[in-house]
């Protein structure tokens, strides 16, 4: 008896896997059909599309959307752009913010907790009440239509998020370690460089993968101080495109590819560090 | 901000430090003085935030009373702006939009991103596979996002020929050019963006739930809905209160994905207060009244800034 109720339970125990199988795998298929259907899309000929239909089945196979966007489309450009706004600001934007967070979380400044958070209520502001003010700064600065006047604005904007990230996790080294340091005559730029900076790094790579992303992707700082087209980063420049090439889905398609590449370059490279980024972030 | 602030002045370090006798008393010295670089480590990116956010906020306060056409000087006309808003129709169907955005995206992303969290949780063969997929999106920007679902909804395209496959042909629609379902159809690819996001903080909060309460409930007798119910969901409770900050100040913000496919149209009907502020500012030249729907958001938004800091604050021990 207790033989046949093992059986029953090791069956029911292998339907369970079954349909748990079975309802994963139909939302996965879901979620990545769009993205199937894009990069299918954008591999077809628009006489293909035309004739077909951009729900029909593919009869065609050209990278020809590719090369419209990425040399008439001008992502090429804006792929450029785009990395060099990004990797500046990232850079930046997690020393600056490395920083404060050392200094904040291993010294007893007056007021640390304070500036704490006026830094992270500087990021959670939401970027609206920004805009107007941000765009007429950069005019007066002569930096309007710069890539420099996104890449500040991403810095300043950014830091206090990271700052508060950093904080906890730097409070959470042993004071010791310093002290040591400290005895030995260290300076503090030794410290934070030689002793902290290295302990942090876990957290440094999440907060990079995680803002190597926010910041690529940003549509909304980019058309507040940018005007020209030539300026434009990415995700600007495929707006653009779907004005320039209206109807024309394998051209628009194909941008699109372009455009999340990187990120999802960065993503799948270093997927642990972005998971855990978003949950340093969240839960702190 | 300030109030949340001066409520509790004592860092947790020093109190840890302190005995109780001389918890009233003056602070005791320590032997570490703050070095002028460690200042300066504070100072610069402190000076970079107040220039880029801080001081444009202040502005952005100000400029709300204005009315401005960006070429002549501001005119300051206390609150003419929030007045006129009272009886202007696109504020209106802005708002609503607004609220309704808050509701369905937010709720919906809380609900489905929970619902994928509880059925990914468990590590088990090809979870790692599952996860991924629904996380894929969250890495795309939210043109690119909009773009491929613009390609779904067109006539000719994934959605209708699914409908029309499966029967539902009398169903098909111009999905984006109809003011009935323009804003829902918005709404789907944020979701599915979004809800990946939100799986992702629930699995972390599912990860850290005790299993013994779990083990000691199913030896009393609780079924399923009751573990869920007693065990799941008040243990979910800091996850909670995370995903619907980031939540509220996700859809106070949704900007990109509804202007990469309707710009808020047609007829605003999917405008939303930050498409509205970003057209009424830099499409109309309206800067005063511009101003005046940013702070409509930042009042908005208020509550889950101040109640963030406020957590952000206890636990920054």
């Amino acid at each position: 008896m207790s033989a046949t109720s093992g059986s029953a339970t090791a069956t029911r125990r292998k339907l369970a896997t079954a349909g748990f199988h079975l309802g994963a795998g139909a939302l996965s298929v879901l979620w990545l059909l769009p993205i199937a259907l894009v990069l299918v899309t954008s591999v077809r000929s628009f006489d293909d599309i035309a004739a077909n239909g951009l729900g029909g089945l593919p009869h065609s196979f050209t990278l020809d959307g590719f090369r419209q966007a990425w040399v008439d489309g001008g992502q090429q450009r804006a792929l450029i752009n785009s990395m060099l706004v990004t990797v500046p600001t990232v850079l930046a934007t997690l020393a600056l913010a490395s920083m404060a967070a050392f200094a904040l979380s291993r010294y007893e400044l007056p007021l640390r907790r304070t500036l704490l958070l006026v830094m992270l209520g500087g990021n959670l502001l939401p970027p609206q009440i920004l805009l107007i003010p941000v765009s007429r700064i950069s005019e007066t600065l002569g930096l309007y239509d710069t890539l420099y006047a996104l890449i500040g604005v991403q810095i300043g904007f950014g830091v206090g998020f990271y700052v508060f990230v950093l904080y906890g996790f730097m409070r959470s080294i042993p004071v010791e370690i310093q002290q040591a340091a400290v005895i030995d005559g260290a300076s503090p730029w030794q410290i934070y460089w030689r002793i902290v900076l290295p302990l942090t790094k876990p957290a440094l790579a999440a907060l990079s993968a995680l803002s190597f992303t926010w910041i690529f992707n940003d549509l909304l700082w980019a058309i507040t101080v940018l005007r020209t087209d030539s300026q434009m980063p990415i995700t600007a420049s495929l707006i653009g495109l779907q004005g320039q090439y209206v109807s024309m889905w394998n051209v628009i398609a194909a941008g699109s590819v372009i455009a999340a590449a990187p990120t999802v370059a960065v993503f799948l490279r270093f997927q642990r560090h972005f998971v855990a980024g978003l949950n340093l972030g969240a839960v702190k | 901000m300030a109030a949340v602030v001066t409520g509790n002045p004592v860092a947790g370090e020093e109190r840890e430090r302190r005995t109780a006798k001389e918890d009233n008393g003056p602070r005791r010295k320590r032997s570490t003085r703050v070095p002028p670089v460690v200042l300066a480590f504070v100072l610069v990116p402190l000076l970079a935030e107040a220039f880029w956010v801080f001081w444009p906020a202040v502005q952005g306060f100000y400029l709300s009373l204005t009315e401005w056409d960006g070429v002549s000087a501001p005119r300051f006309i206390g609150l003419g702006n929030f007045r006129e808003m009272l009886h202007d129709d696109i504020f209106r169907t802005a708002v609503l939009d607004t609220v309704l955005w808050l509701l369905l995206f937010g709720g919906l992303s809380a609900l489905l991103g929970l619902g994928a969290a509880l059925l990914l949780q468990q590590e088990r063969r090809g979870v790692g596979f599952y996860r991924a997929a629904l996380f894929l999106p969250v890495v795309f920007s939210l043109v690119a996002t909009a773009l491929v679902w613009q390609a779904m909804y067109q006539p000719d395209g994934l959605i209708n020929q699914a409908l029309e496959s499966v029967g539902l042909g009398s169903l098909t629609h111009a999905w984006l050019a109809d003011q009935d379902t323009a804003l829902y159809a918005v709404i789907v690819p944020a979701l599915w963006r979004q809800i990946g996001y939100v799986m992702i903080l629930y699995i972390a909060g599912l990860k850290g739930i005790d299993p013994v309460l779990y083990e000691a409930s199913k030896v009393d007798g609780a079924s399923r809905w009751q573990r869920f119910r007693h065990i799941t969901l008040p243990q979910l409770r800091s996850v909670n209160a995370v995903v619907l900050s980031v939540i509220v100040i996700d859809s106070l913000r949704s900007f990109d994905v509804v202007w990469a496919l309707t710009r808020g149209g047609p007829y605003h009907s999917s405008e939303l207060l930050s498409t509205y502020m970003y057209s009424t500012a830099f499409q109309s030249l309206r800067l005063g009244y511009g101003s005046a729907l940013a702070v409509v958001i930042f009042v908005l938004a208020f509550g889950v800034i101040a109640s963030y800091l406020v957590r952000a604050f206890r636990e920054a021990d």
